[in-house]
């Protein structure tokens, strides 16, 4: 289980999370929405310990990250995969070799065969063709295929948590679409925990079980999707209504 | 603002600096231990080095070998002995402009790429996608540039050494027809303490450490965008040549007894 107790962040003067509570069960895909500079990055990096609160606490299986020594951290952090918003693939590598160093467990990072079977499977499972692409560099790929390795990379070492930032910005709405039956698929199929950080509303509705608004530095409203469609929260239903065109009446009856 | 309040800032934010790089360095420490990973980078760096420098470093080294053949037999003409040029081609190539030239030209051509590519990773997230896969950051891509120019830049630097003073003694006998070998090779030796060929390597080592891991730290930290990976590039050239030039005094101040 994901949890966040009154999380506090700042950059200089900027308060980006002022006190955020949030929390996640295990086995659930939550979607994490909120419009662009509102901090869902920067409360996904609080997670993996990238970045440390400057108050409050993150608790990750009920262990505290920021107090996490740099073996423990390094243990939590091959419990969880990340997706980087643009892939974050190492240039200088080719797919293969990105999606290998995914591969946590030195000795079977080391195991040639055994990884080389593993990344191709996860990329067979991101619906890429190894053949295609494992010997590709990551600028010879498409930002979907970037994506899609990113998503490839962070699951190669058969993680439990699984953290996506805005897997599907600037993407046309195909790719998009695609990334994210993936997600979906993978929770299902993989049986992890996922938290989406989006502003793609179609999106998080289709893919999650639960969602968060974040907005000034706080949780707005977290709830199921029904939950949502039925807020009468002013700064849901802004968000909601710019997405779905003011077409939230129809969505709530297909629901 | 105020000016005090103005230095005050800039003294703290230079300690700060120094404590963060002093940080990084114990990563460096710590990552020595994943030779598996950063020796097989250090083999490709040191060859992007080497290789890559090497045209650069033979060009600088022999015009600086040329220049100051030419000035020595043009300012002591008919005053002293001609084996004076032999002496000072030696002394001038190997204690100062081999060491000192080779660490500016390096710290324009390695600093600026190292903090330029580190810059570029921590922008596009790489770095933190590699701490995010429980990977040590120092070991696979800090560690193998610092070894690669600790090996390489005293390499290069003695390369530069030979040059310089091959180049001076043919251009000194260019200049002053007069001037045999015998003169040239008795000036070299009259001076020249086994120790000043060693003290070229120590600079050059310590020019590397500077011309590293300052590039290094730079890129790590740099900011958002083209922006702060523009200003970490420059940073890293700025600072690192400077470094170099306060421990050519200081090593001078030191070591030159």
């Amino acid at each position: 289980m994901i949890e966040l107790r009154n999380v506090e962040k700042r950059f200089g003067e900027l308060v980006v999370l002022g006190g955020v509570n949030f929390a996640v069960e295990d086995g659930t895909t939550v979607a994490l929405l909120g419009p662009s500079g509102t901090g869902k990055s920067v409360l996904l990096k609080h997670i993996i310990g990238l970045i440390r609160p400057d108050a409050g606490q993150v608790l990750v299986d009920g262990q505290d990250v920021a107090k996490l020594d740099r073996k423990a951290l390094t243990a939590l952090r091959t419990s969880i995969g990340y997706v980087f918003q643009n892939g974050a693939l190492f240039d200088s590598m080719d797919v293969f070799e990105n999606v290998r160093l995914g591969i946590t467990d030195e000795s079977k990072y080391l195991d040639r065969d055994f990884s080389r079977e593993r990344v191709e499977a996860c990329i067979k499972l991101v619906n890429l063709d190894p053949k295609v692409v494992l010997t590709k560099k990551p600028a010879e790929l498409s930002g979907g295929m970037r994506k899609r390795v990113g998503i490839a990379r962070a699951i190669v070492g058969q993680p439990r948590y699984v953290l996506y930032d805005e897997p599907t910005s600037g993407l046309d709405p195909v790719n998009a679409d695609i990334i994210d039956s993936l997600v979906e698929r993978l929770s299902e199929e993989l049986g992890v925990t996922s938290i989406m950080v989006t502003h793609d509303v179609r999106g998080a509705f289709r893919v999650a079980d639960k969602l968060a608004l974040l907005a000034n530095g706080r949780i707005v409203l977290e709830g199921t999707p029904e939950e949502f469609l039925a807020s009468d929260e002013p700064r849901v239903r802004e968000f909601l209504e710019r997405d779905f065109d003011n077409d939230t009446a129809r969505l709530r009856a297909k629901l | 603002m105020n000016p005090l309040a103005l230095l005050g800032r800039s003294v703290t934010s230079a300690f700060a600096h120094v404590g963060r790089l002093g940080l990084l360095v114990v990563e460096l420490v710590r990552g020595l231990r994943e030779v598996r990973i950063w020796f097989p980078r250090t083999l490709i760096e040191a060859y992007n080095i080497g290789v890559g420098s090497l045209f650069i470093i033979l060009l600088v080294s022999s015009f600086a070998g040329g220049v100051t053949a030419l000035q020595t037999g043009y300012q002591f003409k008919g005053n002293l002995p001609y084996s004076v040029v032999g002496t000072l081609v030696v002394e001038s190539i190997v204690l100062e402009l081999g060491p000192v030239l080779t660490g500016l030209i390096l710290a324009g051509r390695i600093g600026a790429r190292y903090a330029a590519e580190l810059g570029t990773m921590r922008v596009t997230e790489q770095i933190d996608a590699l701490e995010s896969l429980g990977r040590n950051p120092a070991s696979h891509l800090i560690i193998p540039r610092v070894v690669a120019g600790l090996v390489m830049i005293p390499i290069l630097t003695v390369v530069a050494d030979v040059t310089g003073v091959v180049a001076g003694w043919w251009a000194s006998k260019t200049a002053i027809p007069a001037l045999t070998n015998t003169d040239f090779i008795i000036g070299a030796q009259t001076y020249y303490r086994a120790f000043d060929g060693w003290y070229s390597i120590i600079k050059a080592f310590f020019f590397a450490g500077a011309i590293t891991l300052i590039p290094c730290y730079m890129g790590f930290r740099a900011g958002q965008g083209a922006e702060g990976v523009g200003k970490a590039t420059t940073g890293a050239v700025v600072s690192s040549s400077v470094m170099i030039l306060l421990l050519d005094v200081l090593l001078a101040k030191l070591l030159l007894k």
